[in-house]
């Protein structure tokens, strides 16, 4: 399931560690971006790789917010509703992109294309409010801007990183 | 009269983007030599001490006596972990100085590697900063290449290699402790101290951890000398600061100023003041976890001390600015939330505390409180202040307390009018 090349960047990341587990999380960030999720079968893959179990290597995933044990969207945008980002309109941002996409937050599209999350302050404030669309980050965000991003991404034209 | 920018000053020249050459341009990789030619590690040491520099991360702990505690003669090896898990709600200073300015931030965690022995060393940043970790990346890339990291470095003997390493959201592992065992590929829950990182920390060897806007300020000091560092500020409370100034200001950014500049100062002189003729309600001086400050506080100066002595804490330097539309009832499920949100859970208290807090607030919030249900707060506040692991649970109670404190009356009123005063008509 994953690649050669990939298994080779593993084996290389590994090595600045003194104890290889401390690879962990970077490769499950780069697993996640390959297989698009952390299925049952990505995380025994990892386990096996880095000699743990299947449950610990969950019990971290399950930890942290930007990995995802269920699957999701091929983007990502994340909403950051911390205070700042409230006081300047941020769940008036949310509700209209939970309108335009016709989902709430922690749901993804029908067509599997994007899924919306809540996140927590994303450093961001002094431009608040801000998103992250694929790790990228968008700030000072009106209605409008969000059509224009929302439409970009349809269309392909956004770049984005995943990992 | 002008205040000099230190850490900033590359934010005045046209087209900056940070790249190793602009950085030597401007005196950059100049330290480095000095430290590594004039002086011995124990001689760093002294000079930080001297300084007065304090972690700019948020508990304001004197950085030379933190390096301090590291064993001279330790059989194992020392580790430095560059703390770029900036989370703390309002703070977005350490996040510009690594996309603008990363050399600074290398240089300082090179010369702090030789002062304390170290070999290996990692910056820790935040899941979220996938282009910072990049810029972070490209910068190593260039130390490398002109021989400020790797083998014998500038011909000294001393030997180098430092990491970015990412972590995946979750505000717990700016925690020192929780950031080092995320580093070690485990869940990021906060270890119980002592034994402290200098004497057992990653790969249970001695560590320091320090913020990125701490390790930034040592090239300067290296540089320029501890006696003109500590000349900088309040004498408690040398050197440059960053406060990044959010919320209901004209000009909401990363001001970096001497610490003796009062919040009124900060905010209606730099910040340019509450826009749309509105009147400031309340503000947060040092990040979510600080208690809240009201206009009767402008006058109080920004130094550690001070803001104490005030009820409050400078903490990250993060200032939250709220005007009189704002619902402080609002405010606090807010904040409550986040805290119940990144509870890692270890600690009765602060498991079920956060999340009780944010159930009682919410439900103020919206009509359904109880005439108890302030006393409940306090009550719940005062059982989780110092009885957990980490300083979570001390965090999310401390502001709450304060928005008792200060605004008690708006919260009666929403359990007496059963309905917020603000909905529909407020910030929100």
């Amino acid at each position: 399931m994953i690649s050669d090349e990939t298994r080779k960047r593993f084996d290389e990341l590994v090595k600045r560690y003194p104890e290889k587990r401390s690879a962990l999380i970077p490769i499950l960030h780069e697993v996640q971006a390959e297989v698009g999720y952390l299925s049952p079968e990505a995380i025994a893959w990892v386990a096996a790789y880095l000699t743990l179990s299947p449950a610990d290597v969950m019990s971290v995933a399950s930890f942290y917010d930007m990995l995802h044990l269920e699957p999701v969207g091929k983007h990502m945008i994340y909403a950051c509703h911390n205070l700042t980002c409230s006081l300047l309109g941020a769940e008036r941002l949310i509700r209209h992109l939970e309108d335009r996409l016709g989902i709430r937050m922690g749901e993804t599209t029908p067509d599997g294309l994007i899924s919306l999350k809540r996140m927590e302050c994303l450093a961001s404030c002094g431009t608040a409010p801000a998103i992250q669309i694929d790790g990228v980050y968008y700030e000072r965000v009106t209605p409008q801007k969000l059509d224009e991003l929302l439409e970009k991404l349809r269309n392909g034209r956004l770049q984005g990183s995943r990992t | 009269m002008a205040y000099e920018k230190i850490l900033t000053r590359y934010r005045d020249l046209p087209n900056y983007t940070g790249t190793i050459d602009e950085y030597i341009t401007q005196g950059g990789y100049q330290a480095l030599p000095k430290a590594l030619r004039e002086f011995q590690p124990a001689d760093l040491i002294e000079i930080v001490k001297r300084s007065g520099l304090r972690g700019r991360g948020g508990a304001g702990f004197p950085c030379g006596v933190k390096w301090g505690f590291t064993p001279k003669d330790s059989p194992k090896p020392k580790y430095l972990v560059c703390n770029c898990d900036e989370s703390e709600p309002g703070t977005f200073k350490d996040r510009m100085l690594i996309e603008e300015e990363p050399h600074q931030l290398i240089e300082g965690l090179i010369i702090s590697s030789y002062a304390i022995g170290c070999r290996l060393a990692f910056i820790y940043c935040r899941g979220e900063f996938v282009s910072g970790a990049q810029v972070l990346e490209r910068a190593l890339r260039e130390a490398y290449g002109r021989g400020y990291l790797g083998t014998n470095i500038l011909g000294s003997g001393f030997d180098l290699d430092v990491h970015v390493h990412r972590g995946a959201g979750a505000y717990i592992c700016g925690e020192e402790t929780g950031l080092l065992e995320s580093l070690e590929g485990k869940r990021g829950q906060p270890r119980m101290k002592p034994p402290f990182p200098a004497i057992s920390g990653l790969y249970r060897s001695p560590t320091v951890v320090n913020n990125v806007e701490t390790l930034s300020n040592i090239p300067h000091i290296v540089l320029r000398g501890a006696e003109w560092y500590a000349g900088i500020g309040p004498p408690k409370s040398a050197g440059p600061r960053l406060f990044s100034v959010s919320g209901h200001v004209e000009r909401p950014g990363n001001y970096e100023l001497p610490m003796s500049i009062t919040l009124r100062e900060l905010i209606f002189d730099h910040a340019g003041g509450i826009p749309n003729g509105r009147r400031l309600k309340a503000v947060i001086p040092g990040g979510s976890s600080a208690p809240v400050l009201t206009e009767q506080h402008l006058d109080v100066p920004m130094d550690f001390e001070s803001l104490a002595a005030a009820g409050s804490m400078g903490g990250s330097g993060g200032v939250i600015v709220m005007d009189d539309t704002v619902c402080m009832v609002r405010v606090g499920e807010i904040v409550s939330r986040f805290y119940h949100h990144e509870s890692c859970g270890q600690c009765t208290q602060c498991r079920e505390g956060t999340a009780w807090l944010h159930k009682v607030l919410r439900r103020i919030e919206h009509g359904q409180g109880r005439k108890e249900d302030l006393d409940l707060l306090l009550d719940m506040c005062d059982n989780m202040k110092g009885k957990t692991i980490c300083v979570l649970s001390d965090a999310a109670a401390m502001p709450i307390e304060s928005y008792l404190k200060h605004f008690r009356e708006e919260f009666e009123i929403h359990i007496r009018e059963r309905a917020c005063p603000f909905e529909g008509k407020g910030a929100f």
